[in-house]
């Protein structure tokens, strides 16, 4: 077998798979299989799901610099499959929100999306991530042309949108958020260096 | 008829229990009292079910047959069995959270700032020997034993509901002392105009207190008004048993008709002061949240609207309730406000 051969029906599965398990388990713990969601499921799915979106949103950032510092061109075949999952997780954590949360009560749910910045934030977030995953067929992308590069470089507002939703949430130990926003100083950091580099 | 001491009976042993004849089958519980807890053998129905017939009991027997004032007495040992607990009229009849929701879902940053970092972190902590220090504007002031200042007030029970500022809430079997009994007993003068409340501050013993998320120790106020409307309670239990250090052991405030964040724990300090008091969240975010906290579902908090309630325990596919101003205890305190801006005063 190649490389291709190899990463498409080797690789590509078991990482297809692993992207999975952080929702596995949610369903296991919701049916008490492999553990507990705890006193408040809702909250309990709220956050887990909002905190994987977010991981994949940094993975996905990471998966260029990572292609950059060790030359491994592969990496690039899996990029579109973790922005994939990132759009997977927040979209649950949104439709948990939706549906779960508000019970799906459109005037609490356009009041928090007006009144409450931070959900206006997270909303615009999955809007953006909405448009880059309906056109991510490789079919789309051919016909977009340059268009479809300039769409998807709102991943780093996603980045940006994402991290910011997640500190005006919290209450007040910010510790969390502050990792995240680390993280995705690192992940545009190293782009912007080798810009200023290549100029 | 029969008839039954008003006192909650818990079936367990120790001094100044009440032996009392279980009446229907279904409650009677016959195994060594000893190995028996409370929230054991009531289910949340069997608990409710029980007050009913108390309070029918308590209906035929009359306050003749009201057991007499006992002097609090507060076991050290982790969920004891706290003896002679008196019912009260201002709890409510709704089905009480189970005891695993009471106790591992909450919010005491000194622990951590997860749900479930309390119950993780605060099982070794040592809520004896406790001291609690009176001072300020007051005729009787110093620093009490713990036992020594529960000790000459009755306990009750005080079945409240709780809501948190985060929109959800829960109804939570207390066990408490009156605070407004606790603060006459120190003859507070004419300038106690607040009362102030602090938390133990040691980072030994509370290891969320080594990051500062909040201005170490945790404090809490409210007006003597306030502090002396006969809802409050110091409370030093939960389901008839000792209070568990998560929830604030070995004392916290309970003011059910302001939020959560208000049941100050691990009380070490009582102040009585002449103007309003610093308060732990309004120094943190003082546009979020305000001196008063009363809960009010008109007043938005900018995170999270404040007009309905998701009620633990209720289950997945239950809708969040509306929440009610004063936390539907308007009729005992609606009047401490009435010449009040609670827009601005939040």
């Amino acid at each position: 077998m190649n490389t291709l051969t190899q990463i498409r029906f080797i690789w590509k599965p078991i990482v297809f798979l692993a992207c999975l398990v952080p929702f596995a388990l949610a369903i296991g713990d919701l049916f008490g299989i492999t553990g507990s969601l705890g006193a408040n499921p809702i909250e309990e799915l709220q956050d887990r799901f909002g905190n994987w979106g977010l991981r994949f949103v940094m993975i996905t950032l990471a998966v260029t610099p990572l292609r950059k510092i060790t030359g491994k061109v592969w990496l690039l075949r899996f990029r579109r499959m973790l922005g994939l999952f990132a759009f997977f997780y927040i979209l649950i954590h949104f439709l948990n929100w939706f549906i779960l949360d508000q019970g799906m009560l459109w005037s609490a749910i356009v009041e928090d999306l007006v009144e409450r910045p931070y959900i206006t934030l997270g909303f615009t977030a999955l809007l953006l991530l909405t448009a880059m995953a309906v056109t991510s067929t490789s079919g789309i992308r051919r016909r977009m042309g340059k268009r479809w590069d300039k769409l998807h470089y709102s991943v780093y507002i996603v980045g940006v949108l994402g991290v910011w939703h997640y500190w005006w949430q919290v209450k007040a130990d910010i510790k969390e958020p502050l990792i995240y926003a680390a993280i995705l100083a690192v992940l545009l950091g190293y782009r912007l260096v080798r810009r200023q580099q290549s100029r | 008829m029969r008839t039954v001491p008003e006192t909650v009976q818990y079936y367990g042993s120790g001094p100044g229990l009440i032996k009392q004849t279980p009446v229907r089958s279904r409650t009677v519980l016959i195994r060594k009292p000893a190995d028996i807890r409370p929230s054991e053998i009531t289910s949340k129905d069997n608990y409710l079910n029980r007050r009913d017939f108390m309070r029918a009991g308590a209906i035929a027997g009359g306050a003749a047959l009201a057991s007499p004032a006992m002097a609090a007495m507060v076991p050290e040992t982790p969920r004891a069995i706290i003896p002679g607990i008196i019912k009260n009229p201002f709890s409510t009849d709704e089905a009480p959270n189970s005891y695993e929701d009471v106790t591992t879902y909450n919010n005491y940053y000194e622990f951590g700032t997860g749900k479930d970092d309390p119950f993780r972190n605060a099982q070794n902590f040592e809520p004896r020997p406790w001291t609690i220090t009176v001072d300020g504007h007051a005729e009787k002031t110093g620093t009490f034993d713990f036992d020594d200042f529960v000790k000459p007030f009755d306990v009750e029970e005080r079945i409240y509901r709780m809501r948190c500022v985060e929109a959800w809430s829960m109804v939570i079997p207390w066990v408490g002392i009156s605070l407004a009994d606790v603060v006459k007993s120190f003859k507070p003068t004419s300038k106690a105009k607040y009362v102030a409340f602090e938390t133990l501050q040691d980072k030994t013993r509370m290891p969320g207190q080594r990051r500062r998320v909040l201005a170490w120790p945790y404090r809490e106020g409210m007006t003597i008004e306030e502090a002396t409307n006969p809802l409050a309670i110091l409370a030093v239990g939960v389901y008839g048993e000792v209070l568990p250090n998560q929830n604030g052991a070995p004392i916290r405030l309970v003011v059910p008709w302001k939020y959560g964040l208000k049941g100050i724990k691990g009380i070490v300090k009582i102040s009585f002061v002449e103007n309003q008091p610093e308060t732990s969240w309004n120094l943190s975010a003082p546009h979020e949240y305000g001196f008063y906290a009363n809960v009010n579902p008109e007043v938005s908090h900018p995170r999270w609207s404040q007009a309905r309630e998701r009620r633990i325990g209720a289950g997945l596919f239950a809708a969040k309730q509306p929440t009610l101003m004063f936390n539907g205890y308007g009729e005992q305190v609606a009047h401490l406000y009435k010449d009040l801006d609670l827009r601005r005063n939040f």
